[in-house]
């Protein structure tokens, strides 16, 4: 029972610090809403989905800004996707890092561009990194049997 | 009976299961919207850009215009403003165009609140224009509103 009980704090703590850095908003929280017994996999599930359609945005970017001549407008309908995405899930941060990046492309900067794409990959791992930390506790404290606690 | 009070029929009709069309090419938003309705028991049908809602809709290019029985009957249409190709507007005035879908009431979704593309959209026929990311109580309001006047 201690373990179980450590085991939720630690995600608690862990949970709240996310959002309190900024790496997730509310809209992380309305995706939790939406799992039931129905779908207990739903938020795990659209994680992978935006990390496996962002890891195809972030090469599509590093080719398309490596062209001779860049095509600011394809850059940013990447971006446009990109920021679609993360907002959609909460990342808050990523989607931050896109909001900055679409300012440079209107300039048509490419240098500031290049430095956008740099952090908005940083955001992206960072997140990737932490959800899977976030997802690995959720999965410890079921295997322990205890249920994940709701953070409203 | 005013194209308003049809589209709250066209609503009403399927009872508590209404058939919504989601449009978006967003892969992610569309799994959300799709679960979005589903958990506000709606059946879903997707589709990632407006030719292949029009398809779906019987309204293709090369599809005879005659009737709206895709499958199962279409009572909503909720689509993306931002798309590429066609956009959710083009897309909006092309059911409003057609004889049999024009009753059928279009939301518009958009991650940029930007008054006079609300305005467009709404004085071109859409019910409603909700602003993304979408969340329950946006998919609640709308299925609210559009069983207002539901006896």
């Amino acid at each position: 029972m201690d373990a179980i009980v450590q085991l939720q704090r630690q995600f608690v703590d862990y949970t709240t610090s996310l959002y309190r850095d900024g790496f997730l908003d509310d809209q992380f929280t309305q995706l939790q809403k939406l799992q039931d017994e129905s779908n207990p996999d739903f938020v795990v599930e659209v994680v992978n989905l935006f990390f496996e359609d962002s890891e195809k945005l972030l090469n599509n970017l590093a080719t398309a800004l490596q062209q001779q001549i860049v095509d600011y407008k394809q850059v940013d309908a990447h971006v446009h996707q990109f920021k679609g995405s993360s907002s959609s899930i909460g990342a808050q941060r990523v989607k931050n890092a896109c909001v900055a990046f679409r300012n440079y492309c209107e300039e048509r900067d490419p240098e500031g561009c290049v430095r956008c794409l740099q952090q908005l990959k940083r955001e992206h791992y960072l997140m990737k990194s932490k959800l899977e930390t976030l997802f690995r506790l959720e999965q410890q404290i079921l295997a322990a049997g205890g249920s994940v606690p709701m953070m409203t | 009976m005013d194209a308003a009070a049809s589209s709250q029929k066209a609503m009403v009709d399927h009872g508590d299961q209404p058939h919504v069309l989601a449009v978006d090419d967003n892969l992610i938003d569309r799994k959300l919207v799709e679960k979005l309705l589903k958990n506000s028991s709606c059946k879903v049908t997707t589709a990632e850009n407006g030719l292949r809602a029009l398809e779906y809709l019987g309204l293709g290019d090369d599809q005879k215009n005659t009737s709206n029985d895709s499958g199962l009957k279409v009572n909503l249409i909720i689509t993306d403003y931002c798309m590429p190709g066609m956009t959710g507007y083009e897309l909006l005035k092309k059911i409003k165009e057609s004889s049999i879908m024009k009753e059928v009431p279009v939301v518009i979704m958009s991650s940029e609140n930007i008054p006079t593309r609300i305005n467009k959209c709404l004085e071109e026929g859409a019910q409603m224009f909700m602003l993304k990311p979408i969340k329950q109580s946006d998919v609640k309001e709308l299925r609210c509103r559009l069983m207002k006047y539901s006896s």
